[in-house]
């Protein structure tokens, strides 16, 4: 396996999930028996600010936060939250926004987080089973099935 | 055991779990809340105190009957603990006593920067600082060792990043064999009269040069063999930065920070063409290593505010001291659409209030749009705070001063200043808003003394406010709920505002993120 640690951000406003879809994003790699690390703020995560958490998976990783110009992933919930992550963008940073997605087919709004996780799996070499296997035991029952749906539509999307 | 991808809180409290802790009690304090909770779901006892200092007085009588405790507090919360553990590390303790304290370097949730690895030396006891989860399940356990070993209160310092990184832990078998609780009378060691402490003092320092020794030999310090060039003395998660910003450096990790590995750490800066301190916050082993004789290059001062990341390691190691790039600004927090707190600070801003506000949700008033926040210092501070403006201010400034306080914050800290307001009564009178949410709003939703619910959100005995401040002698004393008695609460703001007299005013509706949370009803009052 070579030695490169893929860094992803997840960026958005407290209450789309971030925090959520970065759990899941996590644990997902750690059940790839890779080293993984997240770095994420609590605090004012219910109260509307902007926030982020960072994930980073390979063979050994060792700082939790991103550094800047070295993000393989963003992964923003809201377009206009761009700037405040440029400068951990280099040229080959991969940014994947809501607009790739058709949001008039999202069963459920709050599922957009779900959604996104679909569309950056596109990119990740996981089988799809394992991403569902965590939403389903992450998210509460009663969820299972809107996530699903948006986790499968982000999917499907380019 | 199987690996497990755990925060450093999670794994916090996986460790005081193993170690065997019989229970946990401490205030909610971000970085620092959420370890009592998992201890709790994890089987373990754990309680809020009404505050830092009574968690630590609970925790020191655990210890006293000689098993395991352990206090969680964020750094500020130290403050207010402090007085116990300047003396509990005189008198030691019987079984064992750890303090966890999270740290908040670039201050994402708090209102100063303080190192809290300047405690340990202050009063005198040992701080491990974990720079992961692992380290922090690990570190936690041998805490608990060394308190029990040296009979001495130990601090676990953590920071906000290593609370809220998610990365991997193994853990180890739990201890076991540990022994039951119960009273071993020794009054010269449990007794801090003047002629216990004198004895009590040089035991203490006795135990620390025990403990630097053996952290010399055997302390959770850690070398990575790199090249001769380039050596980075480093403790905590700048440990993780510093591996990724010099790949090839030798490193020097010190995990116990006090009492300092200082002859290794001395032999390291030697051993190296250049040598380096990385740390984050006050240039604590720097100025340590300076005044031992040895030679090493210290973080610019520019450092020392904010958190260190990847890219600040290199600039500090190539002593880069421009002005770095200034970070976009995101969408500051603000108090939830629909949050009851607004009304009241809508209202205050009306009547151009001089507001001595305090610590919890409603802070965030005092940022725009609201801007209706004068003062905000520490834990309690809106009591003193206002009193003092209301005793010197002319006249028609100083009635317009106005105390708010939410209802943990009242618990915690707010009790002595209300005595001080029925006592020192200022000419004008006074005027106290309690904003009673039911819950510790800002830190998470944890449960208080005034909730009347225990941590486990079972039912508990549930302190009465009105009965409380009538108590205290208050002349003026009124219950309102700000939506749906708000003509009525405005009437009694604008009398209390016009009379020369003390008022309380209750102001009670429960926080909308705590009526949201599922299983959890508010409390309601009659």
């Amino acid at each position: 396996m070579s030695d490169k640690v893929t860094s992803i951000k997840i960026a958005g406003l407290g209450g789309m999930g971030v925090l959520t879809s970065t759990q899941i994003l996590a644990e997902v790699f750690f059940r790839q028996g890779l080293d993984v690390k997240k770095a994420e703020v609590h605090g004012m995560s219910q109260r509307g600010g902007s926030i982020c958490s960072d994930v980073r998976f390979g063979k050994k990783v060792f700082s939790p936060m991103v550094p800047a110009g070295s993000l393989d992933f963003l992964v923003l919930f809201q377009e206009d939250q761009f700037p405040l992550y440029e400068a951990d963008c280099a040229p080959g940073t991969l940014i994947l926004k809501p607009a790739a997605i058709d949001l008039a087919k999202l069963e459920n709004k709050k599922a957009l987080n779900i959604a996104m996780l679909g569309l950056l799996s596109r990119h990740l070499d996981v089988p799809v089973d394992v991403w569902l296997e965590v939403i389903r035991e992450v998210l509460p029952a009663k969820l299972h099935k809107v996530n699903e749906a948006a986790f499968e539509l982000g999917r499907k999307s380019v | 055991m199987e690996r497990q991808f755990l925060m450093g809180n999670e794994a916090v409290a996986l460790g005081a779990l193993h170690a065997g802790a019989a229970r946990g009690t401490g205030y909610p304090g971000t970085p620092s809340s959420e370890i009592l909770d998992v201890f709790n779901q994890l089987g373990g006892k754990a309680e809020w105190a009404p505050n830092e200092k009574v968690a630590a007085e609970v925790a020191l009588g655990v210890s006293f009957a000689g098993v395991r405790a352990f206090t969680t507090m964020k750094h500020v919360g130290l403050n207010v603990a402090a007085d116990v553990l300047f003396t509990a590390a005189y008198s030691g303790v019987d079984g064992a006593l750890v303090f966890i304290v999270a740290d908040d370097p670039g201050l994402a949730s708090s209102q100063n920067e303080q190192d809290t690895r300047r405690y340990a030396v202050a009063a005198g006891v040992p701080l491990v600082e974990p720079s992961d989860s692992q380290e922090a399940y690990d570190f936690t356990r041998l805490a608990f060792e060394i308190s029990g070993r040296w009979k001495i209160p130990v601090i676990v310092k953590l920071t906000t990043r290593v609370c809220h990184s998610g990365t991997i832990v193994v853990p180890r078998k739990p201890d076991a064999g540990l022994p039951e609780a119960h009273f071993e009378r020794n009054i010269p060691y449990h007794v801090m009269v003047p002629g216990h402490a004198r004895p009590a003092h040089r035991r203490l320092r006795q135990k620390l040069a025990e403990i630097a020794e053996w952290n010399e030999k055997e302390g959770p310090n850690q070398k990575v063999k790199g090249s001769k060039d380039l050596g980075i003395l480093v403790s905590g998660v700048a440990y993780q930065h510093a591996r990724e910003a010099a790949p090839g450096a030798s490193l020097f990790k010190v995990g116990m920070s006090y009492p300092l590995p200082m002859r290794q750490m001395l032999d390291f800066a030697a051993s190296v063409d250049r040598a380096f301190v990385v740390e984050e916050n006050d240039p604590y082993m720097a100025d340590a290593v300076r005044a031992a004789g040895g030679t090493i290059e210290s973080t610019p001062e520019m450092y020392r505010f904010g958190e260190l990341d990847v890219g600040r390691v290199k600039r500090i190691l190539t002593q880069d001291a421009t002005p770095e790039a200034v970070p976009p600004r995101g969408k500051p927090p603000q108090l939830c659409a629909g949050c009851p707190h607004t009304i009241t600070f809508e209202m205050l801003k009306k009547h151009n209030c001089i507001v001595a506000g305090d610590i919890g949700c409603y802070t965030l008033a005092a940022l725009q749009p609201l801007a209706a926040m004068d003062t905000q210092i520490c834990m309690g501070a809106s009591l003193g705070v206002g009193l003092g403006l209301r005793h010197v201010l002319p006249r028609e400034e100083a009635k317009r001063v106005v105390s708010v306080i939410g209802d943990s914050t009242f618990v915690h800290s707010g009790l002595t200043g209300l005595a001080e307001m029925t006592y020192n009564v200022p000419p004008t009178g006074h005027v106290l808003l309690i904003l009673d949410n039911a819950t510790t709003a800002m830190t998470g939703q944890q449960e208080h003394p005034g909730t009347g619910r225990l941590l486990d959100h079972t039912p508990a005995n549930r302190l009465d406010y009105e009965k409380i401040v009538r108590a205290m002698n208050v002349q003026n004393v009124g219950v309102f709920d700000p939506v749906t008695q708000r003509d009525g609460y405005e009437a009694a703001l604008t009398q209390a505002l016009e009379k020369d007299e003390l008022t309380v005013l209750i102001v009670r509706r429960p926080c909308i993120l705590a009526v949201a949370r599922k299983g959890v009803k508010p409390a309601t009052q009659e």
